[in-house]
C-alpha cells in the first residue's frame, strides 16, 4: 500500500495563516483540505457605537495590503449611509488614490511572492543575485505606488487623508507633477514585467476548472470603486443585495466564512474582473494582454498573476490620465459638509484580490448600529477547495514535492488575503 | 556570522511586516547584507529555528499564541515587538469591551463553536520584551534605527515625549483649536505628527508616554469644553489594553 500525506502548516508567500492537508492511498485520494487558521478579529463588534469619523480608520486595519480598499469601501459605505454625493475633483483623487493600491499590490504579489515559485527559489532573497535587475526594477515599481499614496493620502498602509465626503488635505500639484513623470518611466517598467511574466508562463501548470466569475461592473470603465455586481453567469445585482450572492456560511475546517452563488464556488478577483471586462482596459493593458495570450474567458486559476499583470499596465495608464485632468482642472480647496442621518449604506469595491463589500447601519448621531464586511478571499476559499478537490486527483503520479508544491502554488495564485478573511 | 533575523505574525493586519520591509532598493539590499533573514513566512517559504533577534508583528488573541510567543522568547536573544498590536495590544484591543461569548455569537452565530479567542493582549503582558517599535503602522525610519541599533549592541533612542512637540514643530494648528479631539497631548512621539499633519487628528497608536501629563490633560478638557467620554472615544481605539480594567497582564 502506497501512501501519500502532505501537510503543509501555515503557508509562506501569503497574508495570514491557512494550511494545506493532503491524504491519499494507492494512488486514490482521500482527503484534500484547504484550511484557515487565523486568529478571528470581531471588526464587526469592534465598530460598534463608532462615529462616522473614525470607521474608515478602524475597518482599514482589517488589511495592512489592501487597507486603501478597506477604506474606500468603508467610506462609501458611510457616503451611501448619508446620501452624499463626492465631488469630481475629490472622485479623481479617490481612483487616484485606488491606482496606487492595485499597483503596489500587484507587484508585490506577481513579483515578490509568486515569482519565486518558478524560479524554484524559496523567496525573492536569493533572487537579488541572479535575477537583480529585475528585483530592482521589482522594488522600484512598488516604492513607486507607495510614494503616490503617500503624497494622496499621507501613506499607503492605513491612509490618512481620506475622509467621509471628500478629503482632510489635498496634494499638492508640484508632487503630483513630479510623479506623473516618474509613473511614465514606470510604463517601462511595467512593460518588462509583462515580459518576465511571460518569460515565466511556461511554468503555469495546465488546469483548467470553470466556474462562477464576479465582479463589478460599470458601462463606463474597467471597475474598481464603481457599479454594479455582476457576474458571468449572467446578470446584475445592486448594491445593497449583495447577500443574494455572497450567502456566507462557515465550515468547520475554516475560521473565516465561506460564499456560495449559483454554482458550487465562485471566483472574485482579477481573473474576474478580466473575464467580465477585458473589452474596458485601457490600450496599453490590451496590448499586454495580447502579448501575454490572455482572452476572456479564461478559466485556469493559476493565470490569476497574468490578470494581474495587464491590470498593473492598466492602473498606471490609468493614474498617468487621471493626474493629466487633475493638472488641466486645478485643485482647489473644497468644502466636506457631512450630514449624518439613520440608515444603511453598502459600499462594495474591487480590492487587489476581488470584490470587497463594507455594509454599515447608523443611527441618527452618525454612530454605527451594526456592520457587516465581506471579503473577497472569503468569498474565493471555496474556490481554492473545488480547485483543490479536482485538481489533486489528476496529480498523484507525480512525486511528493511536485504535488505540495502545485497545491501551494494554486493557493498562492489567489493572492490570498487571510487576515482579511477572518477580520 | 551575521545576525539571523526572524519575523513572526500574530493577530493582526500583517501590515507593519510589509511596512518593515518597504526601503529604498540600495536600503533594502544593504539591510540584506547585514543580516540573515532566516524566518519569515509571508517572504519566504524555508524556515529555520535557529534566530537572534525575532520580530513579533500583532497581539495575542489565543492560548495557542501564548505557547508559540513563549517558545520564540526561549529561542530569541533579542525579541523585538514590532508595531501597534505587539506594543500595546493596538486596534484588537478594542474587542475586549465584550464577553467572548457575546463577540463569538454576534459575528459567528451558530458557528461559534468553529472559532477560538480570549482578551487581547500585547507581547509583553506574555513574554520580557526587548525593544519595540511603535505605531500603526511603525514608520520605516523608526525600523531601520532600531534595527541599526540593535546590529551595534545599542539600545535605540526614541523619543518618550508627546505628539504635542513634535506637531509644533511641523507647524501645525492645534486640533483642539480646531475643535477636534486628539491623543497627542498623552501619546509617545516619533511619527512627526503625521496624521495631524495630514489634515487629522492624533488617534494615539504609539501608545502612552511614561509618564503623561494627566493634569494638563483635564486643563484641556476643561478649557476646549470636551468630555471625558468625547476623549475616552478616542482614547479606547488603541489603547484599551493599557486601561487597568482591561489589561491581561
Amino acid at each position: 500500500m502506497s501512501e501519500i500525506k502532505i501537510k503543509v502548516n501555515q503557508l509562506t508567500r501569503v497574508e495570514g495563516h491557512g494550511n494545506i492537508h493532503l491524504e491519499a492511498t494507492d494512488g486514490k485520494l482521500d482527503r484534500v483540505l484547504w484550511e484557515v487558521t487565523e486568529s478571528p478579529r470581531f471588526f464587526e463588534w469592534m465598530l460598534k457605537n463608532r462615529h462616522y469619523d473614525d470607521v474608515s480608520t478602524i475597518s482599514s486595519r482589517i488589511c495592512g495590503i489592501c487597507s486603501i480598499a478597506h477604506t474606500t469601501a468603508s467610506l462609501q459605505a458611510t457616503e451611501a449611509a448619508f446620501n452624499i454625493k463626492l465631488s469630481e475633483q475629490s472622485w479623481l483623487l479617490r481612483k487616484l488614490l485606488y491606482d496606487a493600491e492595485l499597483l503596489e499590490s500587484h507587484v508585490l504579489h506577481v513579483l515578490f511572492l509568486v515569482a519565486p515559485d518558478f524560479l524554484k527559489a524559496d523567496s525573492v532573497i536569493p533572487l537579488v543575485a541572479t535575477h537583480g535587475d529585475v528585483v530592482v526594477m521589482a522594488v522600484r515599481m512598488k516604492k513607486l505606488a507607495y510614494n503616490l499614496a503617500e503624497i494622496l493620502a499621507g501613506r499607503k498602509t492605513h491612509p490618512i487623508t481620506p475622509v467621509v465626503g471628500g478629503w482632510a488635505k489635498l496634494p499638492d500639484i508640484e508632487a503630483l507633477k513630479a510623479i506623473r513623470e516618474r509613473l511614465d518611466k514606470a510604463v517601462d517598467d511595467a512593460e518588462t514585467m509583462v515580459a518576465v511574466v511571460k518569460s515565466l508562463a511556461p511554468g503555469i501548470p495546465a488546469f483548467d476548472r470553470p466556474t462562477e466569475y464576479i465582479a463589478l461592473k460599470d458601462n463606463r470603465e474597467y471597475a474598481f470603486i464603481t457599479g454594479k455586481i455582476a457576474s458571468t453567469d449572467g446578470g446584475t445585482v445592486n448594491l445593497n443585495d449583495y447577500a443574494k450572492v455572497t450567502n456566507e456560511f462557515c465550515v468547520p475546517q475554516s475560521s473565516s466564512k465561506y460564499a456560495r452563488h449559483k454554482r458550487d464556488s465562485y471566483m472574485v478577483g482579477a481573473l474576474s474582473r478580466f473575464n467580465l471586462n477585458a473589452d474596458q482596459l485601457l490600450p496599453k493593458a490590451k496590448k499586454a494582454a495580447r502579448e501575454l495570450g490572455l482572452k476572456a474567458p479564461v478559466t485556469n486559476p493559476f493565470m490569476i498573476s497574468v490578470a494581474q499583470t495587464v491590470e498593473t499596465m492598466h492602473a498606471l495608464e490609468d493614474a498617468i490620465n487621471i493626474i493629466d485632468k487633475l493638472l488641466a482642472r486645478g485643485i482647489h480647496e473644497e468644502e466636506v459638509k457631512v450630514k449624518p442621518r439613520a440608515g444603511r449604506g453598502v459600499g462594495i469595491v474591487e480590492a487587489p484580490r476581488g470584490m470587497l463589500i463594507h455594509d454599515y447601519t447608523y443611527d441618527d448621531s452618525g454612530h454605527i448600529v451594526s456592520a457587516n464586511c465581506i471579503i473577497p478571499t472569503g468569498q474565493n476559499h471555496l474556490s481554492i477547495q473545488k480547485d483543490f478537490d479536482t485538481l489533486a486527483p489528476t496529480i498523484l503520479d507525480k512525486p511528493e514535492e511536485e504535488i505540495r508544491h502545485t497545491l501551494e502554488m494554486l493557493v498562492r495564485s489567489y493572492d490570498p488575503c487571510i487576515s482579511c478573511s477572518v477580520h | 556570522m551575521k545576525p539571523r533575523v526572524a519575523f513572526f505574525d500574530f493577530t493582526g493586519c500583517e501590515g507593519c511586516q510589509l511596512d518593515a520591509l518597504n526601503l529604498e532598493p540600495d536600503e533594502l539590499l544593504g539591510l540584506l547584507g547585514a543580516v540573515d533573514i532566516v524566518n519569515f513566512r509571508e517572504v519566504r517559504t524555508d524556515r529555520s529555528d535557529e534566530y537572534d533577534i525575532a520580530f513579533i508583528e500583532g497581539s495575542i488573541t489565543r492560548e495557542s499564541e501564548i505557547a508559540r510567543l513563549k517558545e520564540i522568547r526561549e529561542r530569541a536573544a533579542v525579541l523585538v515587538a514590532l508595531g501597534a498590536c505587539a506594543c500595546t495590544g493596538g486596534i484588537n484591543c478594542m474587542k475586549n469591551a465584550y464577553e467572548t461569548e457575546e463577540l463569538l455569537k454576534g459575528v459567528y452565530g451558530d458557528c461559534a463553536a468553529y472559532y477560538d479567542t480570549i482578551p487581547t493582549r500585547p507581547a509583553d503582558a506574555v513574554v520580557k520584551v526587548d525593544a519595540y517599535i511603535r505605531g500603526c503602522p511603525p514608520t520605516t525610519t523608526e525600523f531601520v534605527k532600531v534595527v541599526k541599533s540593535l546590529l551595534l549592541g545599542k539600545k535605540a533612542d526614541l523619543p518618550n515625549y508627546p505628539v504635542c512637540t513634535e506637531c509644533r514643530r511641523a507647524g501645525n494648528i492645534c486640533v483642539f483649536q480646531r475643535g477636534g479631539t486628539c491623543i497627542g497631548p498623552v501619546t509617545r512621539a516619533g511619527c512627526d505628527a503625521l496624521c495631524v499633519s495630514a489634515g487629522r487628528f492624533c488617534w494615539g497608536c504609539r501608545g502612552l508616554v511614561d509618564d503623561p501629563n494627566l493634569d494638563s490633560e483635564k486643563d484641556i478638557l476643561a478649557r476646549y469644553g470636551l468630555t471625558i467620554d468625547q476623549i475616552l472615544e478616542h482614547f479606547r481605539i488603541y489603547n484599551s489594553c493599557t486601561e487597568a480594567t482591561q489589561c491581561q497582564k
